[in-house]
């Protein structure tokens, strides 16, 4: 392919999905970086897939479901203690600016 | 002393016969590390006080004669967690972070009294052949500090390979356990998907990910994969087959085996002088009354590209939960929810991780979806498909493990598609999620060069009983690099 | 211009199960912050999910309830999105392959039925919980996991009225499953709708509008109403409809602009390869399909045909499993269905309203109120001590044993009556005359007279026939 798999812009995008952030340097070799790797990707569309199905597990089990029991841990203190700000048994963080956010 | 010398049956029979206390032989493995350690910096963080304390215990309690490890000292590579020891997967993300659980193949060990040395040191999350990835120190191949250990699991891989421990645990997602066995001249198992549990493995590639043993040899390879296989009911992936004894039928009797040799294993993309060696070990087979046929995996050609499509679009979504909000690395100074991710995860992360969850990410989003995540999905089919049809016909399938011995640090870690064509050889075995085992098979350059072995699915008895056979009828196994141990 | 209306809706429903969804942490509603979580809860490096069954069977018995086609090879996926309450940074759900897809439900307005369709049902886990005070979000991980499913509608719905007959027809469904207790206001259920306006006849549909986690059937109704004048309005104007997400003021009763939206969010959705898929077979369908319980229509028919209850008497308490489970217990224990249904629909349910409570908060059991109306029934209380009883037995009070120790039984017996009357009638033979005179005033107040020798205790019934007898004879 001719033309420019991937620039900055799109570059910086998706970082802004992944919440990681560069230096205009940085952007600059990773830009050049991705760029290379998504063109060995693009070998790929040489494969003749049609008609053929997608495999995401090779796991070989099927209907791996566990009984609904509950079962309370004694987990709550040392997962509180690993946080990095805790308030009254709440994990605390720095405000949510955006309200309307992702979250549903 | 080392672990040059004794293999596990070896210092069972001593450990019983009470030769040699389990605390001794602690003891004894902490001040080797120390001295060893210091050239080759395999262990990120010591276990010492515990392994103490645990080996005297096991004293106190006896050894069980029928558990070949017990007392037998282990390292565990960084990204399985172990509770209340610090696991940080080589990230500054985690540098600090204390597990609150253990894995279950941490629990297997404990229970069955194996002393846990310490944390390997890894390319940070897994991801990288070199381990020049870790934030925290660059480990050294004992054959030649000069050069890298390979990786992932090159930490686990050093420190066997330099006789500080007898066994580690290692993970494989692409290659990061056969890879760095190749390198260093060990034996090294990525179970079939779904052998060992994944609970407390962090994840890197969730359809790919395995843990499995990095030994001096085969049988206590397969004693090691005895520990940790078996179903477990955190891992909905891991299978509910009857586990063998892989230690059973290693009786160096492999006449009519039916070996098949990949012509794609052995073109002109792979070091001429590992090829010389497959081809003698392809001999040596045939000598031991196997049938060696080459065959085609015509589709593994693409598997490089599959994989690193699917295991960073795995990982992108696997690394978002580092986010400094409930645990780990929180960046400082940070101002509102935006900077807590972003600002974290920027400065938490290295630049390979960063480079996989931009993969990732990029594989995944709107409009690149079918293009890369769901074309690698089906090129995986048929890469699935390739092997299927082999084992119709072949018991077994042999290969190098890696296309060149171990490269010099800093050589290959500024160009990734480079160091991403290390794993062309390993990776469609994680991609059908088959058994593959590297075993030492020669030298190149004084380097050692590993023979890959893939097993037909849940078939890793195969490759213990071809393995051992080639291991008999060789003696690679038993070259010791110059440092590390007495040496 | 005439314009049609167009309405989709969401429902979100919490189960309830006892565990997690993907992990064994129990499902509690109030619970003290953080305390029934774990590592899986808090996304812990190295956790892994374990799916529950119960949740695929309760997702089985809703789709059923849903006249929906449940999918033999269902697995799930991931949707990626940062938020302190989404503590993987991606929601375990169904994208490509939900558990149901293609039911319906019938909605009544005006007298009007109309079958609305459903596009599809899928399971997937609840967030955490964010609160907000000053510079800081604070979370709590309890509900994070709780298994969900997600109900959406297809382009059918055309009114706001349809709508809320949508929400009341899909939340009484679901609860007659008893999957889900269906509270607004726990939020185990929870509406999202989006509403656009095309002109009559038009084969495309107009721009639509969304409007998330309305707190009550009256504002999804109230809101959808705002919505479609104020969108009218634009159109009438000449203006464009935004696709924007819109909040509903519940004080002014108007929609206020939160967020326009630029094309769709990219949640770089793909299958979860943690969770094997789920294959589910018609036998397990079967045996799924029945443990669920009687469906509202098929009782209201039973109500009328067997135990003779208007069709409103029937729809009245169909209106909430729990009181349709409440009648049925209570007919069952021998209570009279007519009573029953009288005493469910009056004292009871004003006791409900009074004390602002839900039926099974009380402590009314079907046995004491059906002890109470046997005794209604075969005359061995008065309604009148009936009153008393039935505040004894909102206390929890068994009820005949009760009346037996407080000496409240109705005195029928002639041989006990007979001497009390024929004493009272001795002492007023001022009222003997009346009678006599014709005036029959005189017997209200003698019944009174025995009444309160009786301490209120004499049946009313036997005592009047044999007042008038005496009477006759005196």
């Amino acid at each position: 392919m001719a033309e420019e798999r991937i620039n900055a812009e799109q570059v910086a995008h998706v970082a802004g999905l992944a919440k990681l952030e560069f230096t205009p340097d940085q952007l600059e070799t990773f830009t050049g970086q991705l760029e290379k790797i998504i063109g060995m990707f693009e070998e790929l569309s040489q494969v003749d897939t049609e008609g053929i199905p997608v495999t995401s597990r090779v796991t070989d089990r099927h209907n791996a479901l566990r009984e609904d029991v509950a079962v309370k841990s004694d987990e709550r203190a040392a997962l509180l203690a690993n946080a990095p700000e805790t308030a009254n048994g709440l994990i605390k963080v720095p405000a949510i600016i955006d309200e309307s956010g992702d979250g549903e | 002393m080392d672990f040059f010398n004794q293999d596990l049956t070896s210092l069972h029979s001593d450990l019983v016969a009470k030769k040699l206390s389990a605390a001794e032989l602690t003891q004894a493995t902490f001040a080797n590390l120390k001295q060893t350690d210091a050239k080759i910096d395999s262990f990120l963080n010591l276990n010492e006080d515990e392994a103490l304390a645990a080996a005297k215990a096991l004293d106190a309690k006896g050894i069980n004669a029928d558990n070949v490890l017990a007392g037998i000292p282990v390292g565990v590579k960084d990204n399985i967690v172990t509770k209340n020891l610090t696991t940080t997967a080589a990230s500054k993300m985690l540098e600090n972070f204390v597990p609150v659980y253990n894995a279950t193949v941490v629990d297997k060990m404990t229970q069955n009294d194996m002393i846990i040395v310490g944390k390997t040191n890894m390319d940070e999350f897994a991801m990288g052949g070199s381990t020049e990835n870790s934030a925290f120190k660059v480990t050294k191949n004992p054959w030649d500090v000069s050069r890298v250990p390979g990786g992932s699991s090159g930490g686990s891989a050093a420190a066997v390979a330099a006789g500080i421990v007898p066994v580690a645990y290692g993970s494989d997602t692409g290659g990061s356990i056969r890879q760095p066995a190749s390198f260093n001249g060990i034996v090294g198992m990525k179970p079939t998907y779904g052998r060992v549990s994944r609970w407390g493995l962090i994840a890197f590639g969730s359809s790919l990910d395995q843990i499995g043993p990095m030994t001096r040899t085969v049988k206590d390879n397969a004693a090691a994969l005895n520990l940790i296989a078996g179903n477990d009911v955190h891992d909905g992936t891991s299978s509910e087959r009857e586990v063998p004894d892989f230690t059973a039928g290693l009786t160096g009797d492999i006449k009519g085996m039916k070996i098949a040799l990949p012509k794609e294993y052995m073109d002109d993309g792979i070091d001429p002088k590992v090829r010389e060696v497959i081809k003698a070990a392809v001999k040596q087979f045939e000598d031991l009354g196997a049938t060696v046929e080459e065959v085609s995996l015509p589709h593994s050609r693409y598997g490089v590209s599959a994989y690193y499509i699917i295991a960073s679009s795995e990982a992108s979504s696997n690394l978002q939960r580092f986010d400094g909000i409930r645990y780990g690395f929180r960046a400082k100074d940070v101002k509102n929810l935006e900077d807590v991710y972003v600002r974290s995860r920027s400065e938490g992360f290295g630049d390979e991780v960063k480079r996989r969850i931009m993969l990732g990410t990029f594989s995944l989003s709107a409009g690149y979806y079918d293009a890369y995540f769901h074309k690698a999905g089906q090129v995986r089919t048929m890469i699935i498909n390739d092997f299927k049809k082999v084992f119709e016909d072949y018991d077994l399938i042999i290969g190098p493990t890696a296309p060149t011995p171990a490269f010099k640090i800093g050589d290959e870690i500024s160009d990734p598609i480079t160091m991403y064509m290390n794993d062309v050889l390993t990776i469609p075995v994680n991609l059908a999620g088959l058994p593959g085992m590297s075993i030492p098979a020669g030298f190149a350059d004084g380097m050692p060069v590993g023979l890959q072995l893939i097993g037909n699915s849940f078939d890793e008895s195969t490759l213990y009983k071809a393995g051992y056979a080639f291991e008999q009828a060789t003696d690679f196994h038993q070259a010791t690099p110059d440092l590390g141990g007495q040496h | 211009m005439n314009f049609e209306t167009t309405i989709g809706l969401e429902v979100h429903v919490e189960l309830k199960t006892n565990s997690k969804i993907f992990s064994p942490s129990p499902v509690q509603f109030g619970a003290e912050s953080n305390a029934n979580t774990n590592v899986i809860d808090w996304g812990y490096p190295g956790v892994l999910p374990t799916a529950n069954k119960g949740v695929v069977e309760a997702g089985i018995k809703a789709a059923t309830a849903l006249h929906a086609e449940i999918e033999h090879e269902t697995y799930f996926d991931r949707k990626n999105y940062f938020y302190p309450d989404n503590p993987k940074a991606y929601q375990i759900t169904q994208h490509e392959k939900p558990i149901a897809h293609d039911g319906w439900i019938e909605i009544e307005v005006d007298g009007q039925k109309k079958k609305v369709g459903i596009e599809e049902m899928h399971i997937e886990e609840d967030a955490g919980k964010n609160t907000h005070e000053n510079d800081y979000s604070y979370v709590d991980l309890n509900r994070q996991g709780t298994p969900l499913i997600e109900i959406v509608s297809k382009p059918e719905i055309n009114s706001p009225a349809e709508a809320y007959a949508y929400c009341e027809a899909l939340r009484q469904r679901i609860q007659f499953t008893g999957v889900s207790d269906v509270k607004m206001e726990e939020g185990s259920m929870r509406v999202d709708v989006n509403i656009s306006i095309r002109p009559a006849g038009s084969d495309k549909f107009g721009v639509k509008t969304e409007m998330k986690n309305l707190n009550s059937f009256t504002y999804v109704k109230k809101s959808l109403e705002f919505e479609e004048q104020r969108q009218q309005r634009v159109l009438m104007s000449g203006g464009q409809v935004q696709q924007e997400t819109r909040r509903f003021d519940e004080v002014s009763g108007q929609t206020i602009l939160m967020r326009v939206k630029e094309g769709s969010d990219d949640y770089r959705y793909f299958p979860e390869p943690d969770v094997p898929a789920v294959s589910i077979s018609d036998d397990w369908i079967k045996t799924v399909q029945k443990t669920i319980p009687e469906m509202p229509g098929s009782r209201r028919d039973r109500y009328v045909n067997e135990f003779g209850l208007t069709a409103y008497d029937a729809g009245v308490l169909t209106q909430t499993k729990e009181m349709s489970d409440f009648f049925d217990a209570t007919v069952k224990e021998g209570a009279d269905p007519k009573l029953t249904s009288n005493y469910l629909q009056g004292d009871v349910n004003a006791f409900l309203n009074e004390n602002k409570v839900d039926l099974q908060d009380t402590k009314l059991t079907p046995t004491n109120l059906a002890g109470m109306i046997k005794m209604i029934s075969d005359e061995t209380i008065s309604s009148k001590i009936a009153k008393k009883v039935f505040k004894a037995i909102m206390q929890g009070t068994e009820p005949v044993k009760w009346v037996n120790d407080k000496g409240l039984i109705q005195l029928s017996d002639p041989a006990k009556l007979q001497p009390i009357i024929d004493n009272v009638l001795d002492n007023n033979q001022q009222s003997i005359d009346d009678f006599k005179n014709g005036k029959d005033r005189a017997i209200g107040f003698l019944v009174g007279q025995i009444m309160k020798q009786t301490h209120g205790q004499a049946n009313p019934k036997v005592v009047n026939k044999l007042l008038m007898t005496s009477l006759k004879a005196r």
